[in-house]
């Protein structure tokens, strides 16, 4: 880009020199304009003209879909607009049309926070990409206004000012993308934590029913919740069942045998059930072994767990004759 | 240098590992340990970690090492309270406390040792009936 | 990638790998890696300073926070001017030691590891790469 300014700062000097007398309508700040190239034209019309600037890109958000859908107050818009143009003026005077830049680091953290509340409130990634592209014509206007008919100068003050502002609405973007993406990770934690409860049968047994396919992130929270309830629950024996997992290939095997390997080191028993026909078919043809007690239901791997912790089932008395029958 | 300290209750030997050992404190501890075993005639070795916040290959070792010779001479070691991402930490890394027992926390532990302990103790009268 | 903190430990001593094992706990939790993943990085890390003092005869780790889109991570490179590794292959596989430890050192680290890069020139010295991801 700064291959493009340079020749346009010898074009826009050239009229001075070879026709001062054709600026008929110029003033002085005008003449200023003509030694500047695209960067100083727009950090200087974009100081000057502040309040315009502010006014007609106000009006544009006002017209624009996102104040209409009601999510955002117009005060609140407002606000964000002006602490906006004030900082992205400072950091134009301060660093030039280099978005990147230092001087544009305040300029970048407050439209990320406007980026990521947007997120929240539902809006679009293209609604909030346009809060900082509705800029570009009021910008484009004062340029115009101040610089008038020197195209090569007003070319170069619109190529600057596209720039950063380009950079700016990709950056909005992109933090956009990333609290979706934040609130997203944040919920896949919530699913893979509620869909993984442990259950308390007995003092000291605890089951882990599974329900629905393991991936390796999932049975990492599965794991440490299980071995964290051992510990919380004192319990002597877990009992995994395994009735509502559809398949398990090799990975999955792995990782239940870890979970047991690990609960053994803490001092805890794990039981596996519910491993259904299929399922064991499949692990033998894969070659797996589950070198653990394992168990055809939930039921028979509590009866397990209540004889190794020293406990029987008995009737109290003798079943009903309806019962019975 | 110093030491962990090691305490006998009954016939049982008692460390409760409390700081981030250094390599040269694992090594000192496995030999006071054994040490302590041959003089006392310890029948159990309790072994509580469960301020540890990792278990390397080394203390690892360390712990199979100590089972290991303990066995030699006629005493049980349990381990006692592994954190939990301690233990899942040690089954990524491949280690495998071969010969060891392990217990949620002191109380299980001891009652391990002690079902050992009176085992050798009904053992012993028997031994004695027959001599007579 | 970026990367927004670099320092620099020593590994000269057993004391060294206690000071690393806690300096690489306390960067795990400014990161926010959960205690499982903080557990396996420590263990790592310990692993490998262990290494670079009893076989790299001593030398440095470079612990870094680094950042790819919205991932942080924890990368620690382990650096020694010792004999180096031969074989490195060999050097990887469970239960191979020439020193005192169970030989998991390696191979344990790789697997506790979300990255694992190791570059050996024998007479020069080991270069070990790991990270942790959150």
């Amino acid at each position: 880009m700064d291959n493009c300014l340079a020749p346009t700062r010898g074009t826009a000097m050239a009229p001075i020199e070879g026709a001062p007398g054709s600026l008929k309508a110029s003033n002085e700040y005008k003449d200023k304009l003509m030694t500047m190239d695209g960067a100083e034209v727009l950090a200087g019309t974009v100081t000057r003209d502040e309040t315009a600037i502010l006014d007609a890109w106000l009006a544009g958000l006002r017209a624009g879909a996102s104040l209409q859908s009601g999510r955002i107050r117009e005060a609140e818009l407002q606000t964000q607009a002006k602490s906006v143009l004030a900082q992205f003026k400072d950091a134009l005077a301060e660093g030039g049309p280099d978005a990147d830049g230092e001087a544009y680091a305040s300029l970048r953290e407050t439209l990320a926070e406007i980026s990521r509340s947007r997120a929240i409130q539902g809006f679009t990634p293209t609604d909030t990409a346009n809060f900082v592209f509705a800029l570009k014509e009021p910008i484009f206007e004062a340029l115009r206004r101040a610089i008038g008919s020197d195209t090569p100068a007003l070319a170069a003050g619109i190529v600057a000012a596209g720039k950063v502002l380009d950079q700016l609405g990709l950056h909005t973007t992109e933090v956009f993308l990333a609290s979706r993406e934040e609130v997203i990770g944040r919920q896949g934690q919530e699913i893979a934590e509620l869909s993984t409860p442990v259950v308390r049968l007995w003092d000291g047994i605890l089951a882990l029913p599974l329900i629905g396919t393991l991936d390796s992130a999932r049975t990492g929270v599965v794991m440490e919740n299980l071995l964290q309830a051992i510990v919380d629950e004192e319990a002597e024996i877990a009992i995994i069942d395994i009735t509502g997992v559809p398949t398990v290939d090799t990975l999955v095997a792995q990782h239940l045998l870890k979970t047991v390997a690990a609960a053994r080191l803490m001092g805890a028993d794990c039981i596996v059930s519910g491993i259904r026909p299929q399922i064991a078919q499949t692990m033998v043809h894969l070659g797996v072994e589950l070198n653990v007690v394992s168990k055809a239901t939930l039921a028979d791997a509590f009866a397990v767990a209540l004889k190794q912790t020293g406990r029987r089932v008995v009737r109290q008395q003798a079943v009903p004759a309806v019962e019975r029958r | 240098m110093d030491r962990i300290p090691i305490l006998k209750l009954g016939g049982a030997l008692i460390v409760t590992i409390q700081v981030d050992m250094h390599d040269r404190l694992a090594l000192a501890l496995e030999e006071d340990l054994t040490a302590m075993i041959a003089r006392t005639g310890a029948r159990g070795v309790l072994i509580e970690i469960s301020a540890l916040e990792i278990v390397d290959s080394f203390i690892g070792r360390m712990l199979v090492s100590i089972a290991a010779v303990s066995r030699m001479l006629d005493a049980e070691t349990v381990v006692a309270g592994m954190r939990p991402a301690v233990a899942i930490t040690l089954v990524e890394l491949g280690l495998e406390l071969t010969g060891i027992k392990t217990a949620l926390n002191v109380e299980r532990g001891m009652t391990l040792i002690q079902a050992r302990l009176s085992e050798d103790h009904d053992r012993g009268s028997d031994l004695e009936g027959l001599e007579d | 990638m970026k990367v927004s903190k670099t320092e620099t430990l020593p590994v000269r001593s057993g004391d060294d790998v206690v000071r690393v094992r806690q300096r690489v706990r306390t960067l795990a939790v400014e990161i926010g890696l959960g205690l499982v993943d903080q557990t396996k990085i420590v263990t790592a890390a310990s692993e490998l300073a262990r290494n670079t003092l009893d076989y790299g005869g001593g030398g440095d780790v470079r612990a870094e926070i680094v950042q790819a889109g919205i991932r942080k991570g924890l990368r620690l490179t382990f650096e020694d001017r010792g004999p180096g590794i031969a074989d490195i292959e060999q050097a990887l596989t469970d239960r191979f030691t020439t020193g005192r430890g169970m030989g998991l050192g390696l191979g344990g680290a790789k697997r506790l590891s979300n990255e694992f890069h190791i570059e050996s020139t024998p007479g020069t010295g080991t270069r070990v790469t790991i990270a942790r991801w959150k």
